[in-house]
């Protein structure tokens, strides 16, 4: 009886303190940003939730590209304690919206209007079945290549080549200069995003569209797709021995300390150039890598938003894809990223000359119709295909034995099996 | 009464004491181990489930060609590695055994590599073997323009690299093991030999190490299972690059089940692994086990 007694106001005092905390909802978010810029700029959003009386728990998970958050995330999800939100993209989206476990943003989508504010390719790749479950946080333009243009002045190179035809000439007469012409880090997925640019600027979108997306074997088997590996292959002849398995970041100096002359890489390499001091136009150049001047690959990141349970939770986390998609948001963390928002018509005053041509060009190829997601970065097929293509073309970058009727064969071969 | 109790206490005490662990080495070795072989029969992707496949990750696996390749580099590794730290593990014990001077300092050297993690010796043999940073570099500033040392950066040699630094690490151990061994002989077993005729050499060939069996016999197991499982120092070294011509099968099973959301197939590789590794230290050790009574 006396027991009884003592649990029954244990239980309510913990009923109380639980109320009380409870009517201010959480949002905790797993995310891998950890990088100085990158957290900073988070703080807009833990800044917007607890303008709202909500409290804000950050989940951050550095390491492995994200890899160590993921298996974080599964094992929450799979003990059914999912953070409210999570740092996922691309068709993993899909994937985890099969399982039943992301939460519906339909009501806030519509109040908000979320269709005419993102493109419609972004927008889709938000949604699972037609219904909201994700929010893009930015654009990250993949196709680039960012010159020194002093080691271009020096090497009497004009101006940075505009297709693969005039890369070549130009690569030769800086590699005479003795400069290193492509700057290059041997990486598995440094190798697939330069083969994605050079597939990008030989067949064009839709081609790219056909092969890398679709994974049409018709378009995988072409003398398109022969051509575009056969440029891939020749590239390599431009970059230093010590290339295989540098950093991106590291490859990125190389270009700065004007030791190369050019790199291949998204927009995230541009921090690096801003965090040196260097100004763009003057000490780098940033210009749609040779070929895709009308292209777009784009790599969005978003939150994911998980079901939740609890009224106040829900709420909270309504208010956390709403501070998401706002423009404050979009437009601070940007700025520290490189990137540029993933809203559309938003005011670039504040932004570099290289965010503002990407930002020019994402409206303008979203218009036409021509964005393609990248595939050297999660945003075109599942993880496992990505990696089984991946896995081919960083074996044909670097072993000279493969041949390029062989790649095409396991390209199409990689590609129907797991169907 | 009392007396009884003791006895009764002291019977089951130590069955009482043992038992925590136990059981959590059965839950946690033999109960994941079952997990691991429940899921490779599944349809397992992204999160495990439980729709049974059969055999189709098996079938899946041995069609990869990076799986195979994978294999392959187990093979020159753990030949490598572990021939090779013996060998001059082996030689390195023979000499500090000759009553040198200052032979604890040498030790200490010698041993040194061991107390480093993996990571650190992968990533200083990264940067030495990589050629614009480090020997390849060194020597031709040195004048020998020529000099070419480009293997981690050779699809074909990159793996030798990997037994490269793999060796450094080792071999101190394998000293210190065989040093150990040497040490717990009778000297007058050499001088008796000796007394026969037979030069230093062949004492060492023919009496010494025959009697370091039980030393060969640890040695090889410690480094055969440290080799199947290497997994840090490829990762520092060369992430499985280029291509994924380093790629070992520990290296598979990460890059399978946490990366590319495919975990039924890296259950698969790693129920491989375990076959591999059963399938060297059984025979083994049963041997030896079994032969040992007879010896004495």
């Amino acid at each position: 009886m006396m027991m009884n007694k003592v649990r029954v106001t244990v239980v309510a005092a913990v009923a109380a303190l639980v109320c009380t905390i409870a009517a201010a909802g959480e949002v905790e978010v797993l995310h891998y940003w950890t990088s100085g810029g990158e957290a900073k700029s988070l703080d807009v959003l833990k800044r917007a939730i607890e303008a709202r009386g909500h409290r804000w728990k950050d989940f951050a998970v550095a390491g492995g590209g994200g890899d160590s958050a993921m298996s974080v995330l599964k094992s929450r999800v799979l003990a059914g304690n999912p953070p409210a939100a999570a740092q996922i993209k691309g068709p993993t989206i899909q994937e985890w919206a099969q399982l039943g476990v992301l939460a519906n943003l339909d009501t806030l989508a519509q109040y908000e209007r979320w269709d005419s504010l993102l493109p419609k390719v972004v927008a889709d790749a938000m949604k699972y079945h037609g219904t909201y479950v994700a929010a893009p946080v930015n654009v990250h333009r993949v196709n680039w290549i960012w010159a020194n243009p002093e080691v271009l002045r020096r090497a009497g190179v004009t101006e940075v080549p505009r297709t693969w035809e005039e890369f070549f000439p130009a690569a030769e007469r800086i590699a005479a200069a003795g400069f290193i012409p492509l700057a290059h880090g041997g990486q598995n997925w440094q190798d697939f995003t330069v083969f994605e640019d050079v597939v990008l600027g030989t067949g064009g979108a839709a081609f790219y569209q056909q092969a890398l997306v679709d994974l049409s074997p018709t378009a995988l088997n072409s003398e398109t797709m022969r051509a575009s590996l056969e440029t891939f292959r020749r590239l390599k002849r431009y970059t230093d021995p010590g290339s295989p398995g540098r950093d991106w970041n590291l490859t990125t100096a190389m270009v700065m300390d004007g030791r190369a002359a050019f790199q291949l890489m998204g927009d995230w390499a541009k921090g690096e150039f801003l965090a040196a001091g260097k100004v763009p136009g003057k000490d780098f150049l940033c210009v749609p890598a040779p070929g895709t001047a009308s292209a777009f690959t784009y790599n969005v990141d978003s939150f994911a938003m998980f079901r939740l349970k609890g009224v106040e939770a829900q709420k909270a986390q309504g208010y956390l894809a709403s501070a998401v998609m706002g423009q404050e948001f979009q437009e601070a963390f940007n700025l520290a990223k490189g990137s540029i928002p993933a809203r559309l018509n938003m005011k670039m005053d504040k932004f570099d000359a290289c965010a503002k041509t990407s930002a020019r060009d994402f409206a303008a190829t979203a218009k036409a119709g021509r964005l393609v997601p990248s595939i050297a970065h999660g945003m075109a097929v599942s993880p496992a295909l990505e990696g089984a293509i991946k896995d081919i073309v960083s074996q044909y970058w670097n072993d000279d034995r493969f041949t390029t009727a062989a790649a095409m064969r396991a390209l199409v071969e990689a590609t129907q099996k797991k169907r | 009464m009392t007396l009884n109790m003791t006895n009764r206490a002291e019977a089951w005490l130590p069955k009482l004491v043992l038992a925590p662990a136990v059981v959590l080495g059965f839950s946690f070795i033999y109960g994941f181990m079952i997990w691991n072989g429940v899921l490779s029969l599944s349809a397992s992707r992204m999160l495990p489930n439980y729709e049974f496949v059969g055999l189709a990750q098996y079938a899946r696996l041995w069609e990869m060609d990076r799986w195979w390749v994978a294999l392959r580099n187990l093979l020159i590794f753990g030949v490598g590695y572990v021939g090779g730290a013996m060998l001059i593990g082996v030689f390195l014990a023979i000499l500090l055994d000759q009553k040198i001077r200052a032979e604890g300092a040498l030790r200490t050297i010698y041993l040194y590599p061991m107390a480093l993690s993996f990571i650190v010796t992968g990533t200083a043999w990264k940067w030495i073997l990589n050629p614009s940073l480090g020997l390849e570099k060194l020597v031709r500033d040195w004048g020998w323009t020529n000099f070419s040392f480009d293997w981690l950066v050779q699809t074909d040699t990159a793996i030798y690299c990997v037994v490269i630094a793999g060796i450094w690490q080792s071999a101190g151990f394998a000293m210190a093991l065989f040093l150990a061994g040497l040490r717990g002989f009778d000297d007058n077993i050499i001088k008796a030999a000796q007394m026969d005729g037979a030069s230093l050499p062949r004492i060492y060939w023919r009496v010494i190490l025959p009697m370091l069996r039980p030393v060969v016999f640890s040695t090889l197991m410690v480094l055969s299972h440290l080799a199947i499982k290497s997994f840090d120092l490829v990762m520092a070294l060369t992430a499985g690059g280029p291509g994924y011509a380093t790629d070992v099968p520990a290296t598979f099973m990460y890059a399978m089940s946490f990366t590319r959301g495919q975990i039924g197939l890296g259950a698969a590789s790693a129920t491989m692994m375990l076959a591999t590794v059963a399938a060297i230290v059984v025979p083994y050790l049963y041997s030896e086990l079994r032969s040992k009574p007879h010896d004495r």
